[in-house]
């Protein structure tokens, strides 16, 4: 007799850790070249920040570890580890060969150029006559 | 007990004893509540040797944080520098904000101020203060006659 074994595709959903998802601040300026978005994400390394571009929806997605002091106790708590998670519909069509993504001091700058035809081009105008 | 303290003017804000309460009890119920009125964020661990401090501060370069200590109460100071080669009309959204920033807790004992550490990481900033070693409690023998 053999058994099968099946493969069981584990999806990893972050959503079901038990911790609180925050949404974070986010700043979004665009330039005439690219689109900017700056989040704080406080207490998140760097290989625990996922960015994903689907179609034209951006989403940030981080979890904070934030190492606490053992064998003490707690006694005042604003904050704690978390889920960071945010999506962003973007309005113009990005270069999405040319993303790139930084994060320094709890900070992550996503930088989305735009696609060529949807930078703004000059058009001349000619004098007739 | 510990008592964070600040500078700013809550007397403009008749409501914020009220969400102030409000937040305590939410406390109760819930581990921590994420939505805080003030920056940065703050934890704190205590010891009978020395309490530890944690601070979110996203987006401050360390260099611009002061950690100060008067006796029992240690200060958190700095600023979150604006970005100014962006220009104003071209954001989309502005949510993060900039500025100076400062706030106070009172620890249960004085600390060694000279020996206070402070380390900033991933945008957290970890300050641990030992205790004053003549406030720490001695043990009393009692001789049997």
């Amino acid at each position: 007799m053999t058994t099968q074994s099946t493969e069981v595709q584990v999806q990893r959903n972050e959503q079901t850790r038990d911790l609180p998802v925050l949404s974070p601040a986010t700043d979004i300026h665009e330039t005439e070249k690219e689109i900017v978005v700056v989040a704080d994400l406080p207490g998140v390394r760097q290989e625990h920040v996922e960015v994903t571009l689907e179609n034209r929806v951006l989403t940030i997605g981080a979890r904070s570890t934030v190492e606490e002091p053992a064998g003490k106790e707690l006694v005042y708590r604003e904050f704690g580890p978390a889920e960071y998670r945010r999506s962003f519909t973007l309005t113009e069509e990005v270069d999405r060969n040319a993303i790139s993504a930084r994060i320094k001091n709890g900070v992550l700058r996503l930088t989305l150029p735009k696609a060529a035809e949807a930078q703004p081009r000059r058009i001349e105008v000619l004098a007739e006559g | 007990m510990l008592y964070p303290m600040t500078r700013f003017d809550w007397t403009l804000d008749p409501f914020r004893e009220l969400h102030r309460l409000q937040r305590d009890i939410n406390r109760l119920f819930a581990g921590w509540n994420p939505p805080v009125d003030q920056f940065p964020a703050l934890n704190l661990w205590s010891s009978p040797d020395e309490v530890v401090l944690t601070a979110e501060i996203p987006g401050v370069d360390p260099k611009d944080v002061d950690v100060s200590v008067i006796g029992n109460v240690v200060t958190l100071e700095g600023e979150r520098k604006e970005d100014a080669s962006i220009p104003a009309e071209s954001f989309h959204r502005r949510e993060r904000e900039n500025g100076k920033f400062m706030r106070s807790v009172r620890l249960p004992y004085e600390v060694e101020a000279d020996k206070v550490q402070a380390r900033c990481e991933n945008g957290v900033l970890r300050v641990t203060l030992p205790r004053k070693e003549s406030t720490k409690p001695r043990r009393i023998a009692i001789h049997a006659e």
